[in-house]
């Protein structure tokens, strides 16, 4: 389990370089049963983009470790909302950065580093992790902010906690970063998993069987067989998320390999774990990407045209200060818990925003796993789909010219793994500024967040305010 | 199957000594009338530990579904691959599963549904003893 405190002990609000109050991030998030309109609908909005560039992994350069390419994306947003940096008051962010591969045993930190960015006293801090201290003492233009809070888990939770925290009026321009760290090496080999004992939690799940996308694997073959459908129903799900993918400009296969897939490229790739095949994981990559998240009032003189928040809802359970997955009674959730754990957070999303999923022009639900992606839409409904009918789905035309445009982003399967070019595509869409991924019906309103069904936070975005 | 011997913490100690006496014991909540696995310090339910308990079970259970692993980061399995993973329900604890390799069972023939029971098998690094399921003859 992930606490939200995972990478780091919070600053403290009284050190030497601290001068902003820490928020627990869970306390902004909207996971209750009886979920309510949000009271802040309609009154927060995206400003602003920005994103890193991409590489497969980390190239040892300075300017490009995951601290510089976070302060660059913060500025690529601020530049796009055409705010200034000493206008920003708050701050979340995801302290973990790591992609699962592992710092190179015996490598050294490299001199450039140390010598071009201000340390904290972790000398991880900017190579492998990420802390709001960090951050703050490399910008010295963020004098003025007064909000931090670090988010566990993922990004769309970052997103959430500085949607409510601007919406609850603890800053006024809040920006939120994700940073990804990868190094050389195969995903998660060596180490821990290379001995012949095992301590901890790692001992139950990953511990019995090793790959990461086994669990969802288990629950889709359970999928498969309730419903009689087989796993090449999927090819047409990846194949248009790579098509897509490779419409994002800011995405890793359209920077690095910039070819399109097929439906028996898809039908070939190696099993990772069956019914998971290579094409079902997302690539690890290593980039960084910003938003700036403002008051609607804000918003209406900022360079581009707000992408307003109607409501937001997430799975999870709350204890205090931390946020971890929702928890089954057994080893792991079965088929029926997460479908109940994707309709319930719908549901509840939709009451959040006061929209019905008719209302949804499209959707960029979290597909790393790409077999995720068949529960969250099932969950919702989206364009009218019930359990069981997502691969059938799947089968008609689902592209950005079609009336149900799925995934237009590409999510992380189209763009290499980031957890938010789905974020990114929404607001972009909304604002008519997709470039080649813009989808043919208005896009009015978009639904983006994740990650997994146990744990997540998915966000309503619209063009206007309600 | 070799496996990473499991070193049990404080709380997972009564499971694995269990084990190690080829029993199964889960834990169950008197107050919220529910096993759960694997250990954890409190009711994932209720969130106390009042009313805590182990309960022995006999295991008999049914596979509810699986997957086959081809590209496992665990050193010690990586020669074993393609092994397969099932998900056992447990006649005795309502939705409350459990992992096994099904010994026995080759890797792509998996039978969901089919009758299962409980089977020990000693890890290499330390002798702790881990439960297996195996699907029983009909």
């Amino acid at each position: 389990m992930i606490s939200d405190q995972s990478a780091f002990d919070l600053p403290n609000p009284r050190g030497p370089f601290v001068n902003f109050e820490t928020y627990s991030a869970p306390s902004f998030y909207r996971m209750e049963e009886d979920l309510k309109l949000w009271e802040h609908r309609g009154r927060v909005a995206a400003a602003g983009v920005g994103h890193a560039p991409t590489l497969r992994r980390w190239d040892w350069q300075a300017q490009s470790s995951v601290g510089a390419w976070s302060l660059l994306a913060i500025h690529n947003a601020l530049e796009d909302a055409g705010i200034s940096p000493s206008e920003v008051d708050g701050l979340t962010m995801v302290a973990d950065t790591s992609t699962g591969a592992f710092w190179p045993e015996g490598r050294e930190v490299p001199a450039e580093f140390l010598k071009t960015f201000k340390s904290t006293k972790d000398q991880w801090d900017g190579l492998t992790k990420l802390s709001p201290e960090w951050i703050i003492k490399n910008i010295p233009e963020f004098s003025n902010v007064k909000f931090a809070s670090v988010a566990s888990f993922c990004v769309s939770h970052a997103l959430t906690a500085a949607i409510q925290a601007v919406g609850d009026g603890l800053c006024k321009v809040c920006v939120v970063v994700k940073g990804w760290s990868n190094f050389e090496g195969r995903y998660r080999h060596g180490g821990a998993l290379a001995q012949d004992t095992v301590s901890g939690p790692r001992k139950w799940i990953h511990g019995m069987a090793g790959p990461a996308c086994y669990p969802t694997a288990m629950q889709f073959q359970r999928y498969l067989d309730k419903y009689n459908k087989t796993h090449d129903m999927m090819a047409p799900f990846v194949v248009n998320s790579r098509k897509n993918g490779l419409l994002f400009p800011e995405g890793y296969f359209a920077q690095h390999r910039p070819d399109p897939i097929t439906e028996d490229d898809y039908n070939n790739a190696r099993w990772i774990a069956k019914p998971a095949n290579l094409l079902d994981n997302d690539l690890p990559i290593h980039t960084a990407g910003a938003y700036v998240i403002t008051t609607a009032e804000r918003a209406k003189d900022t360079r581009h045209k707000p992408v307003y928040v109607l409501g937001h809802a997430g799975k999870g359970w709350i204890n205090g200060q931390t946020q971890v997955a929702a928890r089954p009674r057994g080893m792991i959730d079965s088929l029926e818990e997460i479908e109940e754990y994707c309709s319930s957070t719908a549901g509840r999303l939709l009451t959040s925003a006061g929209i019905s999923v008719e209302d949804v022009s499209f959707e960029n639900m979290y597909d790393g796993f790409t077999l995720f992606h068949v529960f969250h839409i099932e969950g919702l409904g989206y364009a009218g789909i019930k359990r069981g009918e997502a691969l059938d789905f799947f089968q008609t035309d689902i592209s950005i010219h079609g009336p149900n445009p799925v995934s237009p982003s590409g999510g992380n399967v189209g763009g290499g793994r980031s957890r938010f070019w789905m974020h990114t595509d929404s607001i972009q869409q909304i604002q008519g500024r997709a470039g080649a991924r813009q989808i043919s019906k208005p896009a009015e309103i978009g639904i983006s967040g994740g990650p997994v069904p146990q744990n997540s936070s998915f966000l309503v975005w619209s063009a206007t305010p309600g | 199957m070799p496996k990473q011997s499991p070193i049990p913490d404080e709380f997972e100690r009564p499971y694995f000594d269990a084990c190690n006496e080829e029993r199964l014991v889960l834990q169950y909540c008197g107050a919220c009338d529910r096993f759960q696995h694997p250990p954890e310090i409190s009711c994932r339910n209720c969130n106390s530990a009042a009313q805590l308990t182990w309960r022995q079970i006999k295991g008999d259970g049914h596979i509810y579904s699986y997957a086959v692993v081809y590209d496992t980061p665990l050193s010690l399995m990586q020669s074993e691959q393609p092994y397969n993973v099932a998900v056992i329900d447990l006649d005795e604890a309502p939705g409350c599963n459990v992992l096994s390799h099904l010994p026995g069972t080759p890797a792509e023939a998996v039978p969901v549904g089919a009758k299962v029971e409980l089977v020990f098998e000693t890890t290499k690094a330390t002798g702790q003893m881990v439960p297996e399921w195996r699907v029983v003859d009909q």
